[in-house]
């Protein structure tokens, strides 16, 4: 009952007029870049941090988290009519919906994207409204020795478990943490990595560290690829409206996804291509056309990814909000912009700003439903936003990269910066390492050494301490089995084959 | 687990690995440097950035050994040959950038940069480029800097133009 009431008092906040234009404008904005393939939720809100002087905060939080689950809508967009991903999350997306579109259902494939979206997304939000309190009475237990192994817990995973190679997964967490600890060190004044550059006494910007990344390295990697084969917007045709069969086919895949989507997502783990695959995998096995998968596309195959896809962005939000634990780069950039406030997302939270999580809470379902209405009557206007010719989308997100840099500064230091950190992601990008564990790094790093040194501190520096408190000891061993535990099973299936 | 092409040394990566493994020389040399006084020996600024250190040490040995084996690029990145001339415009917009935007402002050297990065990318009619670049920066300057109380350097166009 507390959870309905602080809810309604969200609502009371989210719906003010001014609330309402903000949501509408981050959905709108969030559409558009989801749809524009090489612009993602990560590299938008962080070219939008400075709006965080202007405006109150309750305001571009729900700025924010309209941009972030607009892009969850509008990636697939891109997914099905151009066989591009828009984001990583929506990958799968496009292996059915793109044959879907090529079969000629394109309308169908994006109205079970959409309304899939939008069930898993109230399904989600449904779940951060009851699930956070829960996980806030928790944590609120936790000491500096729980808060840092629970860190630790999430650097393995997000580094290590979920991509394609731990090694290079772990290279990218340590970059940037390196760049985290760049600049004065808060507990002692002491300078750390500054080289000299009073530039850099204030650490780096996240904003550069995230620009270099997501649109200095991501467009010279698209133009070094330009010869990888161009692919072709399907004309969008058919009717928007699903048929009764089309409904049935796809109800269950939405709630399954859903199901599957949140509780990943909400998992200090993190990360949103986990659910979609289980899910498409999921889907596959119970479809009762399992001939359409992979031919002429199944509606099963879109519509329970992008369910997953949409219910663990959600879930995203939980550990953000209630522990301050960033899973994901959107999430990281976000909590950069709470930094900014001079707010820490955290159990605390709730108690210290009840307005502003419970009035960004309601907002997410007037997003939804904002949502829902832009991406399916209007789904024409989006698949114009397509159309944009490269050279004219690369040149102008360079054009934003530099407002965004070289306006929060004016310093040519941050411009070159941005470039050197731009050809690191180019490199990045090429030999297939991560990107979003160095943002991670970036803004997780310097709050887990926070949280190392205090249980140092109270335990005078024994190390012992990390061990001897239970639930540390057990996220630690976690942690280590997630790291360890993939090695050694190859180790044992090559003893055994051998 | 991505598939090998050929066994063998490949040298990219293991010349990443060994770039990385200078990093982590550097990173362990500068944490020597920082200067930390005996109260917080336990706790002090050091422990993190050595930690960091070994880390990155580790990867990059790691990375090393694997560019030894033969890399770990899937066939199909290999496959594709890399367009260094469209590389190569981008990189000189972003160059021009920068070295522009204090004498000549934002705007001009924005228009600039846009021209060499959409004829990078195949575009082939710079002057609907330098059109379409003026609106649009006119319009980024006026609009969402202003909106944003950001300042991203006034020029020569933008003074013209009263700002």
């Amino acid at each position: 009952m507390e959870t309905l009431a602080a809810l309604g008092s969200g609502f009371a906040v989210a719906l003010s007029p001014e609330n309402l234009l903000w949501c509408l404008l981050g959905t709108t904005l969030g559409t558009a870049i989801g749809v524009l393939p090489g612009l993602g939720p990560a590299l938008t809100i962080a070219l939008l941090l400075p709006i965080t002087f202007q405006v109150p905060a309750t305001a571009a939080f729900i700025l924010f988290a309209g941009i972030y689950y607009g892009a969850m809508y509008g990636g697939s967009t891109t997914s099905i009519l151009l066989n591009t991903p828009g984001e990583s999350a929506t990958i799968v997306t496009a292996l059915e919906g793109n044959k879907m579109a090529r079969s000629g259902r394109a309308g169908a494939a994006l109205a079970t994207a959409a309304i899939g979206s939008f069930v898993a997304g109230t399904v989600g939000t449904l779940g951060i409204t009851f699930l956070a309190p829960v996980v806030v009475d928790f944590a609120l237990k936790f000491g500096p020795a729980e808060y840092f192994a629970l860190m630790v817990v999430a650097f393995v995973t997000v580094s290590a478990v979920l991509g394609s190679s731990p090694v290079r997964g772990l290279a990218s967490l340590f970059f940037g943490i390196w760049l985290g600890l760049i600049g004065i060190d808060l507990q002692t004044g002491q300078a750390r990595f500054t080289f000299g550059l009073d530039e850099l006494l204030d650490g780096v910007n996240v904003i550069v560290v995230a620009v270099g990344l997501f649109a200095i390295g991501e467009t010279l990697y698209v133009a070094a690829r330009r010869h990888a084969g161009q692919d072709e917007i399907i004309p969008l045709r058919g009717s928007l409206y699903m048929t009764r069969q089309e409904w049935s086919r796809s109800w269950r895949p939405w709630l399954r996804g859903a199901a599957i989507g949140f509780p990943i997502g909400a998992m200090p783990a993190g990360g949103s291509e986990v659910p979609t695959f289980l899910s498409y995998w999921a889907e596959k096995k119970l479809s009762k056309h399992p001939e359409e998968f992979g031919t002429t596309g199944a509606i099963e195959g879109v519509a329970g990814p992008e369910a997953a896809n949409n219910a663990s962005a959600a879930g995203v939000l939980v550990p953000m909000l209630t522990l301050g634990l960033p899973t994901g780069a959107t999430a990281a950039i976000m909590l950069s912009a709470f930094q900014s406030y001079g707010i820490n997302p955290g159990p605390l939270l709730f108690q210290s700003q009840p307005a502003m999580v419970w009035g960004l809470i309601a907002s997410l379902y007037i997003a939804n439903i904002m949502l829902l209405v832009l991406n399916l009557p209007l789904v024409g206007l989006w698949v114009r936003i397509l159309r944009i010719p490269p050279p004219l989308l690369y040149a102008g997100i360079l054009v934003f990269a530099t407002i965004g840099t070289y306006g929060i500064s004016n310093s040519v230091v941050d411009l070159m910066l941005l470039y050197a950190i731009g050809a690191v992601g180019f490199l990045m990008r090429r030999f297939d390492f991560p990107t979003a564990p160095v943002v991670i790094g970036m803004i997780l790093g310097p709050l887990a050494e926070q949280e190392f040194r205090r249980a140092m501190t109270i335990s005078n520096g024994d190390w012992s301490v990390f061990l001897t408190h239970p639930l540390s000891a057990a996220l630690l061993a976690l942690a280590a089995i997630a790291l360890a535990g993939p090695f050694a099973w190859r180790l044992w299936q090559r003893g055994r084959t051998a | 687990m991505t598939s090998r092409a050929s066994p063998g040394f490949a040298w990219p990566e293991t010349l990443i690995g060994l770039g990385l493994l200078g990093l982590a020389v550097l990173v362990w040399w500068q944490t020597r440097a920082i200067a930390s006084s005996p109260i917080y020996a336990k706790v002090g600024p050091r422990i993190f950035p050595y930690l960091t250190a070994v880390g990155l040490g580790a990867m990059a040995v790691a990375m090393v050994v694997q560019g030894l084996r033969g890399g770990w690029q899937p066939d199909e990145e290999r496959a594709v040959a890399t367009d260094w001339r469209a590389v190569g415009f981008v990189a000189a917009g972003l160059l021009f950038n920068v070295l522009l935007i204090v004498p000549l402002g934002f705007t001009a050297a924005s228009v600039v940069m846009f021209v060499l990065v959409a004829h990078g990318f195949g575009s082939r009619a710079p002057l609907r480029d330098a059109g379409i670049a003026l609106v649009f920066a006119l319009a980024a300057f006026f609009g969402f800097a202003k909106a944003l109380g950001v300042n991203i350097g006034t020029g020569v166009i933008e003074r013209l133009l009263g700002a």
